[in-house]
């Protein structure tokens, strides 16, 4: 059981780090915008990324499904 | 009567594919889109969708789900902007809002007009960000600001600016006033607060279970180890209390000095008698402590609190709306005679400026050469303009339309009437009717109740044992915190704003769903509230065999230029426009067609050009316009604003909820009572300045009635401002939109009906919850009270109570059974007038 008295003040000093890693991420504004971010996860901006070939297949298959 | 009903449009696209609105018949624009042919209101939204697509962004599409882009009305006019705009790459105009202006890359922050979703965000950013000379462009959602900062040398502010609004947005300047910036920093350090509250309370509820983990299984654990769990789970608590639950404290004074019982006294008699008991409990080594329970309550709270909050930001409330509104530069005309640029903040009385059709006046004036009209829609929400000739007076923020004018100056800033209108909204404002709340009212009794108890079994124990009295009232105080008590009615408020904002409606003020709930009277605006807010051809009559898409047709091409309501009641069926357009103030236009002269306007005026007798007018009730040629009359145009299209159907279920219903309105013409008559309100109140409608509102209250007032434009606000609930619809100005207490995203009056069955529902639920949570009380209160319940219990009840009461509010955010077509279902038409066959 002793461990714990080691335990707890380390407990206490991540806390403590968490407080501020916090604090710092609302002051560095990542926490303004709470919405977009969720979604522009979702948008194909890698699109130029795609090799061509594998483009054409996209826009074949859709021409299909059409 | 014989009339000829334009075109019907194929049946499964009668709404534009850009921005919604119904197709008017007979127009055709058409935009290929992922290799369909989309069908367009306008030629904006053609024009708009052109842009996007040739951009190859035209995923946008498909990434804005339902949300509908921004009607784009405002690109007819984009060459007549792109002056107006160039006064932004002026110096003396931007050293008010860019910064590093001296630099090659300056920045400036804009607020974003027009912004519905998520892939608005995406189509801003990514067509800004191509452009040459841009260095970085990040639109914020949630405030609809944009961070905009470019290499001046590659490219000019306006031109980014003409820009935005190619796609189908606006941007304006912006410069944050001292309010907002107190805002920002309020909202930064209420997420501050959510966030130590939460880390603190679980490190807290830790610590708490392994003690409790002991007490529970009978081993025990050292004396040193509890103490040094009770210590530790002290230092977590400290900054929850100290820091992220003072608001309630300070509340708790703030309603303590006005002699106000409110939820916020038991919150904070419980939070911080618990915490410094525990204290207590602490530094002495006796009794319980009670750390976790205080602190998870206050984070449950502040998690309430914070909803509430984001949703208030969430009406894009564009800052300083009202600068917007009046242009920040000004010509003015010095003593040599000559035009100058100035900023319009640097005006004086006396100061001779002129104003270009197109331009917004800067400010209050008196005319001292030419004659126009002036669009007043800003200020008094009618959208027909008025003439003006020399020694009339014009108001800052309306919008000059036909011809040059000049104008002498007579008030600027604090005493001009846009201004006095936002004195008349603080006075509005303060005068707001206090509503009572639900929970306040329990909680009056509940505080009274739970000190008076609290007080007996101190003063029992006391003669008991007395060196128990005091863990006995500290347990009887925190078994009855009022924790389900004040859950029950946040809880199930936020499941109801939160399903109603899905639906269309958002709540931005904490009492909108009670006075919903209670209203006994709704209150309309006319114009952009019942009806579209836009003058629209609702029939052609055609004369001497012309064909009323030739007419049409014609019409359209001598209106091509006009700015005037009319004029843009022509758009759908533009083709070309004609030549050698001359414009007659208040009177009509001329202009050539295939070499023979046309005239549109007053039937004199047109018929002045034949020399014919005026043709018989279809009826006397609508406001009928002429188009005639040299040889003959050709047809009449019916120009309506028109009722939107499930008006009808909103009053009726509003109706059937019991509410009485009345239009208060500046308008005074026939149409006001024609609308009255379609949509079946008796009571009309027509002709009413700003003041006056504050007054009947007032009036109204007065009686003891429970009101809520529907608007859109600024004229509306300080009667919105006064109404006990006020909702503005989406197309409404910013400044309307920021001073309602809820707004109409969806801008569909039915969604009103569905909201006030929602809050009686909502109501409902909050009665049931205060019941449980009573209940729960009642029950616990004894055993406390007896010294029968351990602080493990205490907490597990509490929790146990107030998950009881979340679950029952969840339920309001279940999708409704279908009370639309129980209540009240309309006969139902085949189509609307305009889609005759």
């Amino acid at each position: 059981m002793e461990i714990v008295i080691l335990l707890i003040p380390i407990a206490l000093i991540l806390t403590g780090l968490a407080f501020w890693a916090f604090f710092w991420s609302v002051n560095s504004g990542q926490f303004d915008d709470l919405d977009s971010p969720a979604h522009s996860i979702l948008y194909d901006d890698d699109e130029d990324m795609i090799p061509d070939d594998a483009k054409v297949d996209k826009k074949d298959t859709k021409q299909n499904h059409d | 009567m014989e009339s000829v009903e334009t075109f019907v449009s194929t049946p499964e696209e009668t709404q534009c594919y850009h921005c919604g609105s119904d197709i008017p018949p007979g127009s055709s624009f058409y935009t290929r889109i992922n290799n369909e042919d989309k069908r367009m209101c306008c030629p904006g939204c053609q024009a708009v969708a052109q842009t996007i697509v040739a951009g190859g962004l035209d995923s946008f599409y498909r990434h804005r789900g339902n949300d509908l882009s921004p009607t784009t009305t405002d690109l007819i006019e984009l060459e007549s902007l792109t002056k107006e705009l160039a006064l932004y790459d002026s110096r003396e105009i931007q050293q008010d809002f860019v910064q590093n202006l001296d630099t090659d890359q300056p920045s400036a922050t804009l607020v974003i007009e027009g912004i519905s979703c998520a892939a608005c965000v995406w189509l801003l950013e990514n067509h800004i960000s191509k452009q040459p000379g841009v260095v970085k462009f990040s639109v914020n959602l949630t405030n609809h600001r944009a961070q905009l900062s470019w290499q001046s040398k590659e490219v000019k502010l306006s031109t980014l600016l003409a820009e935005i609004i190619r796609i189908g947005y606006k941007a304006h300047p912006y410069h944050p006033d001292k309010e907002e910036q107190l805002l920002a920093k309020e909202s930064k350090r209420s997420i501050i607060r959510l966030g130590v509250a939460g880390i603190g309370s679980m490190q807290a509820m830790m610590f708490a279970a392994a003690i409790y983990a002991a007490e529970i299984a009978g081993t025990g654990m050292d004396e040193k180890y509890v103490l040094l769990m009770r210590w530790a789970s002290m230092v977590v608590s400290t900054p929850v209390i100290l820091y992220a639950s003072w608001p309630f404290l300070k509340n708790a004074i703030r309603d303590i000095k006005a002699r106000h019982l409110t939820m916020d006294i038991p919150v904070s008699i419980a939070i911080w008698g618990g915490y410094f008991a525990s204290i207590w409990a602490t530094v002495f080594n006796t009794g319980e402590i009670y750390f976790e329970s205080v602190t998870m309550f206050a984070f449950f709270l502040l998690i309430g609190r914070f909803m509430e909050m984001k949703a208030r930001q969430r009406t894009g409330r564009a800052g300083n709306a009202l600068l917007n509104l009046i242009p920040a530069s000004a010509l003015r005309i010095n003593d040599q005679g000559e035009e100058e640029l100035v900023s319009a903040t640097s005006l004086q009385p006396g100061d001779r400026i002129r104003i270009k059709p197109g331009q917004t006046i800067p400010a209050d004036g008196v005319i001292v050469r030419g004659f126009s009209s002036i669009d007043e829609s800003a200020l008094t929400g009618e959208y027909m303009p008025l003439s003006k000739k020399v020694d009339d007076k014009v108001v800052g923020g309306t919008i000059n339309i036909e011809n040059p004018i000049e104008l002498e100056v007579t008030e600027v800033g604090e005493k001009s009437r846009i201004s006095s209108i936002v004195r008349l909204l603080e006075r509005a404002q303060s005068e707001k009717p206090y509503v009572a709340r639900v929970a306040d009212h329990v909680a009056r009794y509940f505080v009274g109740a739970t000190l008076i108890v609290a007080t007996c079994v101190y003063t029992a124990w006391y003669f008991i044992d007395p060196s128990k009295a005091f863990w006995v009232t500290l347990a009887v105080l925190v078994v009855t915190c009022p924790c389900a008590l004040s859950l029950a009615t946040p809880t199930a408020l936020t499941a109801a704003t939160g399903t109603l904002r899905q639906r269309g409606l958002l709540i931005t003020r904490g009492h909108v769903l009670e006075s919903f709930s209670k209203a006994t009277h709704i209150i309309f605006d006319k114009t952009g509230t019942l009806t579209e807010g836009r003058l629209a051809i609702q029939e052609t009559f055609p004369l001497n065999g012309t064909s009323p898409a030739d007419a049409l047709m014609w019409g359209a091409a001598l209106e091509a230029l006009s700015e005037h309501p009319i004029g843009r009641a022509f758009i759908p069926w533009y083709c070309f426009s004609a030549d050698s357009i001359e414009n007659s103030v208040g009177k009509g236009i001329q202009g050539e067609i295939d070499g023979i002269r046309f005239r549109i306007g007053t039937p004199s005026y047109v018929m002045e050009l034949s020399g014919q007798d005026i043709p018989e007018m279809p009826d006397q009730q609508r406001q009928w316009i002429l188009l005639g040629n040299e040889r003959s009359p050709l047809a009449w145009f019916a120009l309506d604003d028109q009722i939107r299209r499930e008006t009808r159907q909103a009053i009726r279920e509003l109706k059937a909820l019991g509410l009485s219903i009345e239009i208060l309105t500046g308008d005074t013409s026939p149409a006001v009572q024609r609308i009255a008559e379609k949509l079946d309100i008796d009571v009309i109140n027509s002709g009413m300045s700003p003041e006056q409608k504050l007054a009947r509102i007032e009036a109204l209250q007065a009686e003891g009635k429970q009101t809520i007032m529907v608007g859109d434009g600024i004229n509306d606000i300080p009667v919105l401002v006064g109404a006990q609930t006020s909702v503005s619809m989406g197309a409404a100005t910013d400044l309307a939109k920021t001073n309602a207490d809820a707004v109409l995203t969806n801008n569909n009056l039915q969604t009103l009906a569905e909201s006030i069955r929602m809050a009686r529902k909502t109501r409902t639920i909050i009665k049931e919850n205060l019941g449980l949570s009573l209940t729960y009380n009642v029950i616990a209160l004894p055993a406390a009270a007896m010294g029968l319940v351990p602080p493990y219990i205490a907490a597990i009840g509490m929790t146990a109570s107030s998950l009881v009461v979340t679950g029952n509010a969840m339920r309001l955010t279940r999708k409704p059974r279908e009370l639309k077509t129980s209540l009240v279902e309309a006969p139902k038409k085949p189509a609307n007038i305009n889609a005759g066959t």
